[in-house]
């Protein structure tokens, strides 16, 4: 089972961001085999519809659960459309996340938390 | 200045046509002025329909299509004129090859190509087209989709006046207003109600305007705002000029700062308890204080004069 989590650094020991679609990596961790892997999230760059580039990018990675904090309504009708289930609430770094997700501490989103274009970047 | 300090090459004569036939003839009477602030709430509505009441055979266009409120003064009836639309991509999936040719060509992400299916975001797209025609299958069809709507004051009312509506929840303003700028008769001078801020609806505002006026209040924040705006202008090349609201509240940084960078003040509003109660009332203030009109007029001719002498820089 794969599970991502949007983070600022490519390792497990990076700090997370919570900011699903503006983040600068996705930590991809497979508990099962033991794989970490990492993918650098084409929304972090996107002007606009940023959130849509990421969840693009987790589908096709193959992703199964995604550990994050703030999903908008686009990347969460992507997320769902794929079939990943989508967790809130990280924090620390990301194998804390992962610690906190499999004691199951992490709430299971059932909608959008987040509007759209709130992960804008001010400048 | 009448000549450019360097004339370009092989069109100086050209550039002197320009110069001359804005500022002896019929061009400068056919002004484009936007009012532009560089957030709401700074009087911007109330300078561009108060100078719109006191010239006559002007254009009022309200383009803060996100929140037109020039009509909460004038109350004409307002008639329908057009609906604004997008073209947005349909996806035929039993036609659709999955070769992601669409999503990766979409520069505004307003598709997504998923392992199986392709999602599209109609709310994101810009109507740009370029989805169906990279689409070899023929999977993509551009529909319409209604994005905001065109209105304008009934014939027989005082003004020329042409409003845009962006649609609730709908987040492109741009198109609206390029089509509002569509409705614009070129005999005549036009005043553009701008929209608040420095983004992208501003500045197509302010582009297509020959002269902007920037309405603000001397306190920090304003100050601090109308720089932002101030530097959108400058960026498009467009003169300026200031309108200070609530004159006398605050302090003198604005005019401080104007002075030193030669920004005329085209007019000075005071904190007027009058002004002020009649604004409450939604009452435009040059209808009740005719001494207003005047010096709205005088305004609108200091522009045209200082447009004029912009051409040539
Ligand atoms: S029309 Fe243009 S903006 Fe709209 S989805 Fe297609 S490529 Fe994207
Ligand atoms: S370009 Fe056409 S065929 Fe290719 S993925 Fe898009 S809709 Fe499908």
């Amino acid at each position: 089972m794969k599970i991502c989590i949007s983070a600022c650094g490519k390792d497990p020991d990076s700090e997370v961001d919570p900011q699903f679609g503006r983040c600068n990596y996705f930590v991809i961790i497979d508990p099962d085999i033991g794989s970490v892997t990492s993918i650098k999230n084409p929304g972090s760059e996107a002007s606009g519809g940023a959130g849509i580039r990421a969840a693009e990018a987790i589908a096709g990675a193959g992703v199964n659960t995604l550990l994050t904090g703030s999903v908008g309504p686009n990347s969460f009708s992507i997320l769902s459309e794929a079939g990943i289930e989508t967790c809130s609430g990280i924090r620390g770094t990301v194998a804390f996340a992962l610690r906190e997700y499999q004691a199951g501490k992490l709430a299971v989103l059932e909608s959008p938390n987040a509007s759209t274009h709130s992960g804008i970047k001010k400048s | 200045m009448p000549v450019p300090k360097t004339p370009v090459q092989n069109t100086i004569t050209i550039t002197d046509d320009c110069f001359l036939s804005l500022c002896t003839g019929g061009k400068a009477q056919l002004m484009k002025i936007a009012i532009a602030s560089g957030k709401g709430g700074t009087g911007k509505t109330t300078v561009a329909v108060n100078l719109a009441l006191a010239i006559e055979e002007v254009q009022l266009f309200d383009c803060d299509v996100e929140e037109p409120n020039c009509n909460l003064f004038l109350e004409f009836e307002l008639e329908p004129v057009e609906e604004v639309i997008c073209l947005v991509p349909e996806i035929n999936p039993d036609m659709c090859t999955l070769c992601r040719n669409c999503s990766s060509f979409c520069k505004y992400n307003a598709l997504a190509a998923l392992p199986n299916k392709i999602l599209s975001f109609p709310a994101l797209c810009h109507g740009c087209g370029g989805c169906s025609f990279v689409c070899l299958a023929g999977a993509l069809k551009e529909k319409p989709r209604p994005i905001g709507m065109i209105e304008k004051a009934s014939p027989e009312s005082s003004l020329t006046f042409i409003c845009g509506t962006l649609n609730i929840g709908e987040a492109m303003a741009t198109p609206v207003i390029r089509s509002l700028q569509r409705h614009i008769d070129e005999n005549r001078p036009v005043i553009f109600d701008s929209p608040p801020g420095t983004a992208c609806p501003v500045l197509s505002v302010m582009g297509y305007a020959d002269y902007c006026v920037l309405v603000t209040e001397s306190t920090p924040f304003g100050f601090h705002d109308f720089l932002l705006a101030l530097e959108a202008a400058r960026a498009l090349k467009v003169p300026v000029g200031v309108v200070l609201n609530r004159d006398g509240l605050g302090d003198s940084r604005v005019e401080e700062f104007c002075r030193a960078e030669g920004i005329p003040i085209l007019l000075r509003i005071p904190n007027d308890k009058m002004i002020a109660r009649l604004y409450s009332e939604g009452t435009p203030f040059v209808k009740e204080m005719p001494e207003w009109k005047k010096k709205f007029e005088d305004m609108f001719e200091t522009i045209k004069a200082l447009a004029c002498k912009n051409t040539g820089v």
